[in-house]
């Protein structure tokens, strides 16, 4: 009896499991087709001098491409403008976000309205921030050196997207007010998990807010801090459309992302540019992988 | 007395910290909404509200350029993309969330993987494609390379939220004879209401944001997207910027998204700390 029980149930797995292939592959084929063809050509790409206007006739250089890109003074200033980019936005986002978050995650009239305000820089989108900062910081025009003029923090106005001093950090502001509010929100949700008897066991001992901060909600909340401070710099490191719209090819403030882009499209040049794009890949990919182990030991302990 | 003075005082800062957080975030918005109501000389003097609003530089905006399409185009791709994400997620989600098999989690982390990659890694390559197929300049290539992003995430989010409904709905359909495609349209996708709506919200948002792709693989300005329209607007001298047509336009594609927002705040966030969180 038992065989012939044994039977359509072994058979209604493995019709379950036909059918879950079935309805992963239409998936698969897109995935394949959007993210893993693309992704091989333009690494094999990286490897050869193809230009869009004749990629047929593309000849195998090994490495050279990379060479000269590891030569190229304009890469190194698009890396270190990069880097400059992500590690001052995220940390500034981080500790507004932090502020922000606990603020509301006090309770208060109008919280409900308040969490909503915030969440308005994140829905607009970057291009329209770009552009609505860009008038803020037109030198002659805009409110904020109208403001800085008017408060006598400055004697002459700034021109804030033009100069090489000052692109970047106007860059880095615009970034900041777009994605605090996510860092807020994502830190919010982190501290609402947060056990209520640390805090009650704390205030009963009289311990000074400052100092619960510091050793309580601060260790507790580091997992999440942690997820989001990663999640934050992955994108910040692939950065483009921020930095194109608000000062285009400009050396001074290229991104690793404008580079490449000028390359492929602006210079035809597919085969070089790939490399720059392949090299980048490599660099979030690093960094994906030591999230990915983050996230697996977080879970595991 | 000297407590409750430390304690008035303590709340009279508290409720000035959450103004300049309110102030900070809307600030920039109210800004381009004044700018653009303002027209001719009136725009490059500073005052916290127009004098005399006038509607111009909208109607700037629709005449000097093809800015009705543009919006028209960044609906067709914003939609097409989110039917076509939430179609093909639903289908593996059910595999991925309610079937055990060989070869699942390593494909999780692959679906996983891809949602990290950056858009300029595929460029050359998806160029490339996009030429071969013949939609260079087309909006079809646009839905077809949003994909890369909007799916993953889709994928990833309603699998989460296929494994925690319960078993036993599906054993009952099992036994009633009923097959994978009788299950997942009509047992699974009545509960999945919710979630269908946070992640196509989700996806319409980076849909009609993305900028990269929609600056590389269109050419003519009919064919443009809202945010490419609105990065390249251009006045009658290359020197002088229409900033009020520029902030018209703005505030033009933006209400319509705050709106939505506002509306679905709740679902958006748990959307969010979902995706990141859990991730």
């Amino acid at each position: 009896m038992t065989g012939v029980g044994a039977t359509p149930i072994s058979r209604l797995r493995r019709q379950r499991i036909r059918s879950a292939w079935l309805f992963l592959a239409p998936m698969l084929v897109v995935l394949a087709m959007v993210a893993g063809w693309p992704l091989a050509r333009t690494v094999w790409l990286g490897f050869t001098d193809a230009t869009f206007g004749a990629a047929d006739r593309a000849q195998w250089v090994g490495l050279n491409n990379y060479v000269y890109l590891l030569q190229d003074p304009d890469w190194w200033g698009a890396v270190w403008n990069t880097v400059l980019f992500a590690g001052a936005s995220v940390a500034l986002e981080t500790v507004l976000g932090l502020a922000i978050a606990l603020s509301l995650n006090a309770r208060f009239g109008g919280r409900g309205a308040l969490r909503a305000a915030i969440l308005i820089p994140w829905a607009i989108p970057t291009v329209v921030s770009a552009q609505m900062w860009s008038w803020m910081f037109n030198d002659v025009f805009g409110v904020i050196n109208h403001v800085f003029l008017g408060l006598g923090l400055v004697d002459q106005p700034i021109a804030w997207t033009a100069s090489p001093d000052t692109a970047l950090l106007a860059i880095i502001l615009v970034d900041v007010w777009k994605t605090t509010p996510f860092m807020a929100l994502l830190l919010l949700a982190g501290l609402q998990m947060l056990p209520r008897e640390c805090y009650e066991s704390a205030r009963v001992d009289g311990v000074h807010p400052v100092r619960v901060f510091f050793r309580v909600t601060l260790p507790l909340l580091k997992p999440a801090l942690t997820v989001a401070v990663i999640f934050r710099l992955l994108d910040a490191l692939r950065i483009f459309d921020l930095v194109y719209v608000m000062s285009g090819n400009n050396r001074d403030t290229m991104s690793m992302s404008v580079y490449a882009r000028q390359q492929i499209i602006d210079f035809q040049d597919a085969g070089y540019g790939s490399a720059a794009a392949t090299l980048i890949f490599m660099i979030i990919a690093l960094f994906t992988a030591a999230y990915l182990t983050l996230a697996r030991v977080g879970r595991e302990a | 007395m000297r407590r409750s003075l430390k304690r008035g005082l303590g709340r009279g800062a508290f409720y000035a910290l959450l103004c300049v957080i309110l102030i900070y975030t809307v600030f920039p918005f109210y800004w381009a909404i004044v700018s653009s109501l303002k027209s001719g000389s009136a725009l490059f003097s500073v005052e916290a509200w127009p004098s005399a609003p006038q509607w111009d530089n909208y109607i700037a905006v629709f005449r000097e350029q093809p800015f009705g399409r543009n919006i028209l185009n960044s609906v067709a791709v914003s939609v097409s993309t989110v039917a076509l994400s939430l179609a093909l997620a639903v289908a593996a989600a059910y595999a991925l969330g309610r079937v055990q098999f060989r070869g699942r989690t390593p494909l999780l982390f692959v679906v996983l993987g891809v949602s990290m990659f950056p858009q300029i890694a595929v460029l050359t390559g998806m160029f490339e494609l996009i030429r071969w197929l013949g939609l260079y300049n087309n909006l079809l290539a646009l839905t077809l390379s949003y994909l890369i992003f909007t799916l993953p995430f889709t994928v990833w989010v309603l699998t989460t939220f296929m494994r925690e409904l319960p078993k036993e709905l599906e054993e009952a359909a099992i036994v009633d004879g009923a097959g994978s495609l009788t299950i997942v349209t009509h047992v699974f996708m009545p509960l999945m209401g919710p979630a269908l709506v946070t992640t196509g919200l989700l996806a319409f948002i980076a849909a009609w944001n993305e900028f990269l792709f929609a600056l590389t693989f269109t050419l003519s300005s009919e064919m443009r997207t809202v945010p490419v329209a609105i990065a390249l607007i251009s006045g009658a001298s290359t020197h002088e910027l229409p900033w009020g047509n520029i902030m018209a336009a703005s505030v033009i594609v933006t209400v319509p998204l705050i709106a939505l927002v506002l509306v679905f705040q709740r679902r958006i966030v748990s959307g969010l700390t979902a995706g990141a969180v859990k991730g």
